[in-house]
């Protein structure tokens, strides 16, 4: 759902990284307003993780900014934000779905205590309500409740991706970054989770960055699209007119190497 | 007062994988759409009817021109609007129904139909949803199925309901009727003619002469606008 009255949520402004002397990504600039989804899409080594860590603060760019606005309204540079203001970020407002769950989750502890671990996090204390949150958002992620104080290490690959999900969206962020969510699942267990993506992202109107290979994917969960290739967007805009009318030689080779099933 | 009106509208593909062949498709396309009317474009296959409906969409780029769509107050011109705009103008200002449908794989057919209204309630929007698809129909024990294993005229009904829903000033329709059989294709004509009694422009690609001499007040021949 897009409203005009919305302001930028998150804003790039020429990021470029560095590694030494390989370039990570460069000249990235885009504006992401509340509800919207964008994929960024390229092969292997073209930049899209980096630039997911640029966006979400984990790495420092060599030149460039990332702007994020605040729930005071006010816009902010992340580079000049404080450990307390940080920590908020990546606590209650920013979700981060690794594609491997186990990055994303502490398997040594409950399927339910990885979900109230994020609430104790931002302060809750009643056990009750704890749990409560946790068994609401089982049921939300499909995850059967009787295996909420199993460890994750005991679930399934989809399921655990699933629990991840859920780790991430009980603090009821406004951004959340999934890298590869759907990568190595089954087909399956892929429709089921990508299914679940949208109804939730659309549900609660989060904004988010999806990195991904998939074409298909970017196609079913995103508005708007990056294509990166060598560090550089070089292509961008809504994903059908991106897909359906590529422009550049690179992306109309992505498009064009899709098998039809 | 024209709902839509083209401008000089022009479009070419350039196939970088084919050595950068180049080929047009359309130029100098001029047309204007006025409130409570259809336009069918006509022409051979692969003349640019589909592409014209794609860049009035935006899912295809437009290469030069303007394609000027009303919303209510004010006009956008989506051949040069930002991403944003395009989103926004399709969620209140147009809908469109294209051959083929894309859908969630897990998603019921209900669901897929109700989430085009965007500003209902849940409940609402499935209660519309329901009474549309029966109207094309699609039986009831249908409707909870995700449309993935329906048959062509079953997905086409579907991509209809999707389209004719929500009450877009702007309908785009590519080949609505294809693979009906004659008596949802009586229902399809009585839902344009609807569409047209409430205000709605419409934009048509129709092959079928019968529902095409049912809908159209204006034809526009795609033929004419080839592209040197």
């Amino acid at each position: 759902m897009i409203d005009a009255e919305d302001h930028a949520l998150l804003q790039a402004r020429v990021l470029t990284k560095w590694y030494g002397l390989q370039i990570g990504c460069r000249d990235i600039s885009f504006e992401l307003y509340p509800g919207e989804v964008m994929a960024v899409v390229g092969e292997s080594g073209s930049g899209k993780t980096t630039l997911l860590q640029l966006l979400s603060g984990q790495l420092a760019p060599s030149a460039g900014h990332v702007f994020y606005r605040m729930r005071d309204g006010v816009m902010r540079d992340l580079a000049s934000l404080g450990e307390a203001e940080r920590r908020f970020l990546f606590r209650t407002d920013w979700g981060y779905v690794h594609q491997e769950p186990a990055l994303g989750l502490r398997m040594a502890v409950s399927g339910g205590a990885n979900v109230g671990e994020r609430l104790m996090a931002v302060g809750w204390r009643h056990y009750g309500r704890i749990r409560g949150a946790a068994k609401d958002w089982f049921d939300r992620v499909e995850i059967a409740y009787d295996r909420i104080d199993d460890v994750p290490t005991t679930y399934s690959g989809g399921m655990r991706q699933r629990l991840q999900i859920a780790r991430n969206l009980v603090t009821n962020p406004r951004l959340v970054f999934m890298d590869e969510p759907t990568g190595g699942l089954d087909v399956s267990v892929q429709a089921r989770l990508l299914d679940l993506i949208r109804r939730l992202v659309g549900e609660l109107r989060l904004a988010a960055i999806i990195v991904t290979h998939d074409l298909a994917v970017a196609r079913l969960l995103s508005q708007r699209i990056i294509v990166m290739k060598d560090g550089a967007a070089i292509e961008s805009g809504l994903t059908d007119q991106v897909l359906d009318d590529p422009r550049e030689p690179y992306t109309q080779l992505l498009v064009s190497s899709i098998l039809p099933a | 007062m024209y709902a839509l009106d083209l401008v000089n509208v022009k479009k070419s593909f350039t196939l970088h994988l084919q050595g950068g062949l180049h080929l047009p498709v359309v130029a100098g396309v001029n047309f204007a759409v006025q409130p409570g009317t259809c336009v069918a474009l006509t022409g051979p296959s692969g003349c640019g009817k589909s592409s014209i409906l794609k860049m009035i969409f935006g899912s295809y780029r437009c290469d030069g021109g303007h394609i000027l769509v009303r919303d209510s107050d004010h006009i956008v011109d989506i051949a040069t609007a930002s991403p944003r705009t395009v989103l926004m103008m399709r969620q209140r200002a147009m809908s469109y129904v294209s051959q083929f449908l894309l859908a969630v794989p897990r998603v019921a057919t209900i669901d897929v139909v109700a989430e085009t209204l965007r500003r209902a309630a849940p409940d609402e929007a499935r209660t519309r949803a329901a009474d549309l698809l029966r109207r094309l129909n699609i039986p009831e024990r249908l409707m909870a199925v995700p449309p993935a294993t329906f048959s062509g005229g079953e997905q086409q009904r579907v991509n209809i309901a999707r389209g004719f829903l929500p009450n877009c000033p702007v309908l785009l329709l590519d080949e609505p009727t294809a693979s009906l059989d004659s008596e949802n294709r009586a229902v399809v004509i009585d839902l344009i003619a609807g569409k047209k009694r409430g205000g709605v422009a419409v934009v048509a690609i129709i092959h079928d002469k019968q529902v095409r001499d049912a809908v159209a007040d204006q034809i526009v021949d795609v033929a004419s606008f080839a592209a040197a």
